[in-house]
């Protein structure tokens, strides 16, 4: 299927979208969709027989700051069955950062939409379980946009050393033990 | 020193007999956290044979080891993973901070890393490099051999 088909085909199948196609270097297809349109676009491509896109390779943003709008969220998707590759990009402005889980089509999008809001600060609306993947579970900020800073001076936390009485320490003995027992 | 030629008995202080006994038997936590574990392994295998001066039996437990040698950058996620190994370390323990990651920070100057694992842990002995090789890490056990030999026991 050459690309101006797969475009069709997908007009086809979500009548009213715009689906912007895009040059790139690589020559690979790559489309550009609205966000509030993004959701049934991708369930089109997941679930239609014609395009059948079951595999979703990457799931990743971009930061263009200071351009606006300020984010590209990128889906690279491939249809095993049709030997297609295919590039979805979808723009995202900076102080309305958010769009439409991914992860009811494709789960591998779990991990890469937690990982995509831990580095980006991008809100997926609901995702089964937003939380950071890389950075600790308190961090402040989203390391990778543009305008984060390199170097932060901050020390770094290690929790004291767990303290307890010794009768805390038989109490939890004789409550372990009780447990593997049952 | 024997008091009589014929009787094979040595006399010595506890101090130094202790001494004696630590710095030959160092016991390293297995714990590597980037490159320069491949390092610290070269050091423990046949080539560089740490075996050489005490201090190849590495530990899969903390609770059994009194050296923990810092092979690698440490993430300020991976920081309170690290101190807990340390204090579950029973002591007398010391710690090698190992290469310029795990000292300084090395080339990882940025907001994810530790800039140096003293602020952390209490270190001993810092071997530079980048990483290491194995002969620098020995030299590193070596000083901190000597290090112990001189430590008193009250």
């Amino acid at each position: 299927m050459d690309p101006e088909a797969l475009v069709a085909s997908l007009q086809d199948a979500v009548p009213g979208a715009r689906i912007e196609r895009a040059p790139s270097l690589d020559r690979q297809t790559t489309i550009y969709v609205s966000r509030d349109e993004a959701p049934a676009v991708l369930r089109a491509l997941r679930t239609r027989p014609d395009l059948a896109f079951t595999f979703l390779a990457e799931l990743t943003a971009v930061d263009l700051w200071p351009r606006a709008p300020r984010f590209e969220l990128v889906y690279v998707l491939v249809a095993i069955a049709h030997r297609l590759r295919l590039r979805v990009k979808v723009r995202l402005r900076g102080d309305d950062a958010h769009v439409a889980t991914a992860s009811r089509e494709w789960p591998a999008a779990n991990w890469l939409e937690r990982e995509v809001w831990d580095l980006f600060g991008i809100v997926f609306d609901g995702h089964p379980d937003p939380r950071r993947l890389l950075m600790p579970e308190d961090w402040e900020g989203y390391p990778l946009r543009k305008d984060y800073p390199v170097q932060i001076q901050l020390k770094p936390r290690a929790e004291e050393a767990l303290q307890m009485t010794v009768e805390e320490f038989r109490a939890n003995v004789a409550k372990d033990r009780l447990s593997r027992e049952q | 020193m024997g008091l009589e030629s014929e009787i094979p008995v040595l006399t010595t202080s506890v101090e130094k007999m202790v001494q004696w006994a630590r710095r030959s038997s160092i016991w390293p936590v297995t714990f590597g956290l980037a490159c320069c574990a491949i390092e610290m392994m070269a050091m423990s295998c046949s080539r560089y044979d740490i075996a050489r001066f005490g201090a190849e039996v590495f530990r899969g437990s903390p609770r059994q080891s009194d050296l923990m040698i810092v092979a690698g950058r440490l993430s300020r996620k991976m920081a309170p993973a690290l101190r807990r190994i340390y204090d579950q370390m029973p002591e007398p323990k010391w710690v090698i901070s190992m290469g310029a990651c795990a000292s300084i920070g090395g080339v990882f100057d940025n907001y994810a890393l530790v800039q140096g694992v003293d602020q952390i842990v209490p270190v001993d002995v810092y071997v530079p490099g980048c990483p290491p090789r194995p002969e620098s890490l020995i030299y590193g056990i070596v000083q901190l051999q000597r290090k112990i030999a001189q430590q008193k026991l009250a």
